[in-house]
């Protein structure tokens, strides 16, 4: 037996609020990431990641709060991501407890700023987020995209990716934009792309929408993780059973 | 003068919260100080050592702030804990950035060589190695107090490149394996050590650093 496949409920967070997360029959725990953290932890979540979509740089802080709440009382790893734009901001979410800092915007805009996280603070803690989609009528098949998906880069995503890890990221987390939302499943072809083009783990990340789409994932994207979002916050599946259902599946999983 | 029951050695390279949260989380009672004073380390009860990024720029930073004799001696005296790069430069030496450690337990730093790594059914297998793989003691019959309550086969959450080659396989406490098997534990008189991440571990790290908090070596 080796290492285990992870499994990586994502919560989105704005305002200091996590905005998903619970079961809409439960609304009196809207907003409490520390007590959703828990919850997740309790149910076996490999790691946590939490995704900063206020859009105000106001609010922005409310997440350094958040992620020292969650930090103090949750102890596995944890990963913050959105609107990570200088080496500072990444300095600001590990002091506060975050073990990883996704980024994902800026990485396009200035890749030397993922050179200079990874050399001050290491590359297991600098996970590049890559928003791709598929094109057609370009030399190559998926495109990566920014600011959320609207901003085309004109950038092959799996030299992308290849050029990110080469810089020092340590992780890449990749989300189909065309899957996002969907519940059709993982974008596996780009992700088995991007996973035998370089040699740092992947998460697959867009598209979960029953148990069956981790297995895919893993099985046939070739990823070291999985994220997903919505089927555990609505209460579908829990992370225990997921984590059964990869079992079930010949993937080794911590149970 | 204060009393520290437990000094987490602070020598600039990165983010010691977690360790010092899972401290107090499991001694609520203890004193924990995130220290970089030599005095500190010299004066408290048991020592935390943790360690992340390069070891080359630990060395260096460790060294900078006087830190290494204070360290060193703590490590042959009073319980002692190190983690991840933490454990690694308790020994001679490191490939990464051909660096020298510590130098009290012999031994070598070595990389996993990504080229010829592959895992049983023939995937391959990235670097850093970075997730929870499962921890096997080496002697399950007489273990060690840092493995109390904690099952023979249990995961801990890693991220790391490189691994510890002890010259003395005595002082080996447990191993994991990606592919082959690599040290993950050491232990000897008032000292052990890990590679692996307690402080991310879940209720398996807990365990085990309220065992070092207890432990009576």
């Amino acid at each position: 037996m080796g290492l285990a496949k992870r499994i990586i409920p994502c919560l989105d967070v704005t305002d200091g609020r996590v905005v998903k997360g619970i079961n809409f029959l439960e609304l009196r725990d809207a907003g409490d990431p520390v007590e959703i953290a828990k919850r997740y932890d309790d149910q076996g979540a490999d790691e946590l990641t939490f995704l900063d979509i206020t859009a105000s740089s106001d609010n922005r802080g409310l997440i350094l709060h958040i992620i020292e709440q969650v930090a103090s009382q949750v102890f596995i790893p944890l990963t913050v991501g959105g609107g990570v734009r200088e080496v500072e901001d990444v300095r600001r979410l590990l002091n506060a407890g975050a073990d990883k800092v996704s980024i994902n915007t800026t990485a396009v805009l200035n890749p030397q700023m993922v050179a200079d996280a990874a050399n001050r603070f290491g590359s297991q803690c600098i996970v590049v987020a890559i928003d791709a989609k598929k094109v057609d009528n370009k030399p190559f098949q998926w495109e990566v995209f920014t600011h959320g998906g609207r901003k085309a880069t004109g950038l092959d995503a799996v030299k992308w990716a290849e050029y990110m890890a080469s810089l020092g990221a340590g992780e890449l987390l990749v989300t189909s934009m065309d899957r996002d939302g969907t519940k059709i499943g993982f974008n596996n072809p780009l992700n088995r792309a991007i996973s035998d083009a370089v040699n740092i783990p992947i998460i697959a990340s867009g598209g979960v929408g029953n148990l069956q789409h981790l297995v895919d994932g893993v099985q046939q994207g070739g990823a070291d993780a999985v994220l997903a979002a919505s089927i555990f916050h609505y209460g579908e599946y829990t992370v225990k059973q997921a984590k059964e259902y990869m079992a079930q599946h010949g993937i080794e999983v911590r149970l | 003068m204060k009393k520290i029951d437990i000094a987490v050695v602070d020598y600039g390279m990165g983010n010691l919260r977690s360790v010092s949260k899972a401290l107090e989380h499991v001694a609520p009672t203890k004193t924990v100080l995130v220290t970089s004073n030599p005095e500190d380390i010299a004066n408290a009860e048991r020592i935390v050592f943790p360690g992340q990024g390069a070891m080359p720029d630990c060395m260096r930073e460790l060294d900078s702030r006087g830190l290494h004799d204070a360290v060193l001696h703590a490590a042959k005296n009073k319980p002692f804990l190190g983690i991840c790069i933490g454990m690694q430069m308790l020994f001679e030496h490191s490939e990464e950035g051909d660096a020298a450690g510590l130098d009290l337990l012999k031994g070598h730093v070595k990389r996993f060589s990504a080229a010829d790594m592959k895992d049983s059914q023939g995937a391959k297998l990235k670097v850093p190695h970075m997730g929870w793989n499962q921890v096997y003691q080496a002697k399950p019959n007489v273990p060690h107090a840092l493995w109390h309550n904690i099952a023979d086969g249990e995961r801990f959450y890693y991220v790391h490149s490189y691994y510890v080659q002890p010259a003395d396989d005595s002082i080996i406490s447990g191993f994991s394996e990606y592919p082959k098997r690599f040290t993950s534990a050491i232990a000897t008189d008032n000292l052990f050590a890990v590679q692996f991440h307690p402080e991310k571990s879940a209720g398996a790290g807990l365990q085990m650093l309220s065992n070092f908090v207890s432990w009576k070596p």
